[in-house]
């Protein structure tokens, strides 16, 4: 009995983790044949982009504070206090700018597509689509995977910048430091693999936000309930996956570049 | 209208015209028993058929087959002259986009206004916006909700939203028609106003289409009943005559258990098909 539980665990798994990839291939692959729907990637462009620029400016803002406030108290016992500026910026570059901004956009746009696509499986609103004659994988999750992706990239730009000006403001309004020295430490430390790292998980963590919101809206069943549903494994798989990938591009940049 | 392989002509019958519809020993299933079990049944040019049955026996699992919605599992399925069965999806796009179909409960798009929701196709397509309006005022003239052009849908009642569903089907002069069970869950008067519309667009377009409803009133109505284009309202045949190009389809738990015109409808022996018309 137990064994068959697992068999048929082990099966539904393997199966969703196909379709998943083939949904997610379709969809990129629409991107190179007609017709590709540029107006709906801006008008998502501006849902995702735009919607969720104040979360992650004031996420963004805060992280960099507490980065600072933290650091301070440690680098001080090595009277090493200077280089807070450096911490803050590494830290966010590298590394939170990009997690953090994935975290914030999952909760607020994984969830908004699996629900919105969700109820519109359940009301038969996709199968109308397809009646019209409409391939609703190009029509709307095509144009969310693209604009997920370009947006997040520009938000975690932004993130990165609100991280560094709360930990400035953290550095020179508490702790009473210098303010060109923070911005000093903080730019002159920086190197080229540390930017790529920074900008290539936003891509990645982009298209993983929208393509699991899109998978799990998309193969909703079970009325309201199960866009409830849905909405949940979008999220919960959403924000896992963004840490555990980048765990893995973590892995495979500290090999490359050695740093 | 395309040419059709010679497969699709009933070939025992001398000049016959080739079916627009054809299911052949069609399966459906999801998990556990089959859905659709050996099905067979054509919808010929100007023909409309009405499937009925009760809820739950695979009515509209049918319908959402004839234009590739759901894929069988065995059998095939003709639609213009083109197996469908195992076609991509990509290929059925096209398919599809010449045929209409009504939902249960409307299916229109919450977020788009009814003027968009009309015009849906033809804004895919890029018809530029004034011959788009136009259209849509025609479509909507048609079922007589002119006024609504700039509503939402959230904003209209249950047999509006359906009239506005048929307005969508409609607007591009679809090939073939398919209702699933427009009538469900309205009130009477309502439920008379979407048949005399389903009558209005027979005798006028004269489309083939299938009808799903478990409603036999409805389905005796559309039989018995002719649209008057000088009243511009459905009359009664006269003198008892029907409808000879509306027939009936039975499906009870996956089989198909009765095709035929309505006086054989009546006539059948099979005891489900007596109990359900009792």
């Amino acid at each position: 009995m137990a064994f068959e539980k697992i068999d048929s665990t082990a099966k539904e798994l393997v199966y969703t983790v196909q379709d998943y990839f083939l949904f997610s291939l379709r969809a990129v692959l629409n991107l190179f044949s007609r017709p590709v729907y540029w107006a709906d990637m801006i008008i998502q462009s501006d849902i995702i982009g735009v919607g969720s620029a104040t979360i992650v400016i004031f996420a963004g803002f805060f992280t960099g504070g507490v980065l600072a406030v933290q650091s301070a108290a440690t680098l001080a016992a090595f009277g090493a206090t200077a280089v807070t500026g450096r911490f803050v910026a590494m830290s966010m570059i590298r590394e939170l700018g990009a997690v953090l901004t994935g975290i914030m956009v999952s909760g607020r746009n994984a969830s908004s597509m699996a629900s919105e696509l969700g109820s519109m499986v359940v009301t038969e609103q996709i199968d109308a689509m397809r009646a019209l004659g409409v391939d609703p994988i190009r029509k709307l999750v095509t144009p969310r995977i693209f604009a997920c992706v370009t947006m997040l990239f520009f938000l975690t730009i932004v993130s990165d910048f609100c991280g560094i000006l709360g930990g400035a403001a953290v550095t020179v309004f508490m702790n009473h430091q210098n303010g060109t020295q923070y911005f000093s430490m903080a730019y002159e430390f920086l190197q080229f693999p540390d930017i790529l790292q920074g900008l290539v998980k936003p891509l990645l963590f982009g298209f993983l936000i929208a393509s699991i919101g899109c998978f799990y809206g998309m193969r909703t069943t079970g009325g309201t309930q199960g866009v409830g549903r849905s909405t949940i494994q979008a999220v919960v798989w959403a924000s896992v996956m963004i840490i555990f990938s980048d765990l893995l591009v973590s892995i495979v940049m500290v090999s490359i570049f050695s740093r | 209208m395309s040419e059709w392989p010679a497969s699709v002509v009933d070939s025992a019958v001398p000049g016959a015209t080739p079916a627009v519809v054809q299911f052949r020993d069609v399966v459906v299933s999801f998990e556990g028993p089959p859905v659709l079990r050996g099905v067979s049944f054509s919808v010929g040019p100007r023909e409309t058929r009405i499937l009925l049955g009760p809820a739950g026996v695979g009515k509209s699992v049918l319908l959402k087959a004839t234009n590739g919605l759901i894929c069988p599992e065995a059998g095939s399925i003709f639609l213009f002259g083109e197996d469908i069965a195992r076609m991509k999806e990509g290929s059925l796009f096209a398919l599809r986009a010449r045929t209409g179909m009504v939902f249960q409960e409307g299916a229109l798009f919450d977020s788009l206004s009814v003027r968009d929701n009309v015009a849906y196709q033809l804004i895919q397509e890029r018809v530029p916006d004034d011959e788009i309006d136009h259209r849509v005022q025609e479509a909507l003239k048609f079922v007589g909700l002119e006024h609504t052009f700039s509503l939402f849908p959230g904003s209209l009642s249950g047999g509006m939203r359906r009239r506005v569903a048929i307005a969508r089907a409609l607007i591009r002069n679809p090939e073939l028609l398919l209702y699933d069970s427009p009538t469900g869950g309205l009130d009477p008067v309502t439920s008379t106003t979407i048949i005399e519309l389903i009558v209005k667009q027979r005798d006028f377009y004269k489309t083939p289409s299938i009808l799903v409803t478990h409603r036999l009133q409805d389905a005796f109505t559309m039989v018995t009943h002719r649209y008057d284009a000088e009243k511009d309202a459905m009359v009664p045949l006269p003198g008892g005559e029907t409808d000879a190009n509306t027939t009936f389809l039975m499906l009870n738990e996956g089989k198909l258990i009765f095709d035929g015109n309505i006086d054989q409808l009546v006539d059948s022996q099979d005891p489900f098909v007596k109990e359900f018309l009792e």
